[in-house]
């Protein structure tokens, strides 16, 4: 290795009983392309897109809190959110980069989950014949790919509910969230699916948000004891905040009939938002 | 003490296998779990079996070759031991073992609970040394090291390579052997030089033969050396920089 650049997959690894489960490409793909065709880049890779799905996990649910303050302030934060970037960007123009680097990110982080889980498979094609007995790994840390999948499931689910209205039928206001919500999750089956993919969220964020440390190597004594603790209040905070929805929508605090709360702020003109609010 | 010992046989590497279990009387609580082999194997002996093919050869802790599975669980219930320097007081009169090898696509088993490890030198032989010239020995204390990296540098260097971590990854990973190999030469001043092409060519020749990590954390509590999991955040960090590191070092060369 020394002076010269090894003639990478020139020598071959398999020697006696030994042989390889996994070949590095002959060729890498230029920098920083290449990183991705290893396992551990493939593990950063999931960390990044980790950290901004985490970032989107946060600002949502501390977005939808606005939904206690009423009809009005929640049907206008969902207009703002169409609007960031204000005469400077078009219509919509912010929000629609956010959801692409979402998914771009999502793409990737369940691109590399599923590469990395077939390499693991094969690393390991007879399981051991006895029990084994685990000290460190925890349910969180061993359900990820459940978790993940659950997540992905509902998410699809989510859009297809709220985004686009597909089960909602006449109910649905384009526009007027607060009743899509109020009505999507007034109904006990969706709040249930509610409540058990935002505890598989809590749960892939608990190992996630503390795995993320170690796969980007985050890693110094005067912090490693703070990076469970923060992937405990994280996982907390989220799992708080987002079940907080389906159970108060279900207990009736928050419903349609809270809706008494003036659509438009006082003195303000009906506008699109509040479409359907005063029926 | 009496125990019941539950064996993995297997007559080759290619051959099935299965477990045997054998009755055990007379165990003394201050043998170690390698002479309780000792006394089953003189015993399977005498009565003309073949007897159970296990690795070892310091008996103290250094060499890395006595590793096991004993009772699903890496060189068995002693935290920081190997299996040579566990003794039997930490079983009960009574207690069944179960025994079985690593299980590892890159630690084929070639007899009973004997595997070959050598998947682990293919990782040193890409990187896990230092090149320099041979001559005289350089004065002691030419090159000053702070305290605390020598002292992380010896953590690093503890590692017997006895593949434990492995045998305890849900991935078969061996990320903690790999990053404590790496760690021991890329914090000393010695290993420099060598530093990124190092880790690039020893990562990468790892990921021919392990599985990936996803930080479970079950390698450090099998670890006999107690190698610390902070080696491979330093691993993971270390790699992405070689990455971009050693294309710079590409354009001085050419
Ligand atoms: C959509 C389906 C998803 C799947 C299939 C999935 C799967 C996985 C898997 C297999 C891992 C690696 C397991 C490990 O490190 O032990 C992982 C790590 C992680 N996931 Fe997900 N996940 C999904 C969604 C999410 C979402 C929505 C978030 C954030 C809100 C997230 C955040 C993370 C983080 C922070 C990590 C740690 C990454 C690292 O160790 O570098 N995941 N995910
Ligand atoms: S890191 Fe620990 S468990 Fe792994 S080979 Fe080295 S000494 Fe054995
Ligand atoms: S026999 Fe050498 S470490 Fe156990």
């Amino acid at each position: 290795m020394a002076t010269t650049t090894p003639a990478r997959g020139s020598q071959s690894s398999a020697r006696g009983l030994v042989r390889p489960t996994f070949s590095q490409p002959r060729r890498r793909l230029p920098y920083p392309f290449g990183l991705y065709q290893t396992a551990v880049g493939k593990k950063w890779v999931m960390g990044v897109t980790g950290i901004m799905m985490m970032g989107f996990v946060l600002v949502h649910m501390i977005g939808n809190l606005h939904m206690y303050e009423g009809p009005a302030k929640y049907n206008e934060y969902a207009e703002a959110l169409r609007t960031v970037g204000g005469a400077l960007m078009p219509r919509e123009g912010v929000l629609w980069a956010l959801r692409l680097g979402l998914l771009g990110a999502a793409a990737l982080h369940i691109h590399s989950a599923a590469t990395l889980t077939i390499i693991n498979r094969r690393s390991r094609p007879l399981a051991y014949q006895s029990p084994r007995d685990y000290s460190a790994a925890n349910f969180a840390s061993r359900t990820m790919r459940a978790t993940g999948i659950i997540v992905l499931l509902f998410v699809i689910f989510h859009l297809l509910d709220l985004t686009w209205g597909v089960f909602l039928g006449e109910d649905y206001i384009t526009g007027d969230v607060y009743n899509n919500v109020t009505r999507s999750l007034s109904s006990l089956p969706i709040a249930l699916l509610y409540l058990l993919a935002n505890i598989a969220l809590a749960v892939h964020l608990f190992h996630g948000a503390w795995s993320m440390f170690q796969s980007l190597g985050w890693n110094s004594p005067q912090f490693n004891q703070a990076r469970r603790v923060f992937a405990a209040a994280f996982a907390g905070l989220i799992l708080v905040g987002n079940l907080s929805f389906p159970i108060l929508n279900l207990t009736g605090v928050v419903s349609q009939d809270s809706r008494t709360t003036p659509c438009v702020a006082e003195g303000g003109e009906e506008t699109r938002i509040c479409l359907g609010v005063n029926e | 003490m009496r125990i019941t010992l539950k064996v993995w046989r297997q007559d080759g590497p290619t051959a099935p296998g299965s477990f045997e279990t054998y009755d055990v009387p007379g165990v003394s609580p201050d043998m170690s779990f390698l002479e309780m082999l000792d006394v089953v194997n003189d015993r399977l002996t005498l009565d003309g079996k073949r007897p159970i093919v296990f690795e070892h050869d310091c008996r103290e802790g250094i060499c890395g070759s006595c590793g096991m599975m004993i009772n699903g669980v890496p060189h068995g219930p002693e935290r920081g031991t190997a299996t040579c320097q566990l003794h039997m007081r930490k079983f009960h009169d009574g207690d069944q073992i179960v025994v079985e090898p690593w299980r590892s696509a890159a630690f084929p088993v070639i007899r009973d609970v004997a595997v070959d490890r050598s998947a682990f030198d293919r990782i040193i032989e890409a990187g896990g040394y230092i090149s320099t010239p041979t001559g005289a020995a350089p004065d002691a204390n030419l090159t000053l090291i702070p305290k605390p990296v020598a002292d992380a540098a010896m953590d690093a260097a503890a590692c017997i390579g006895c593949g434990a971590c492995v045998a305890a990854c849900p991935n078969s990973a061996a990320q903690l052997f790999t990053s404590a190999k790496l760690a021991h030469l890329n914090l000393l001043p010695q290993g420099q030089a060598e530093r990124w092409a190092r880790t690039e060519a020893m990562v990468e020749t790892m990921e021919e033969f392990f599985g990936s990590c996803t930080n479970h954390g079950e390698c450090r509590e099998a670890c006999p050396k107690e190698i610390s999991l902070d080696f491979i955040a330093m691993m993971n960090r270390d790699y992405v920089k070689s990455k971009r590191k050693n294309r710079k070092l590409l354009s001085q060369i050419r």
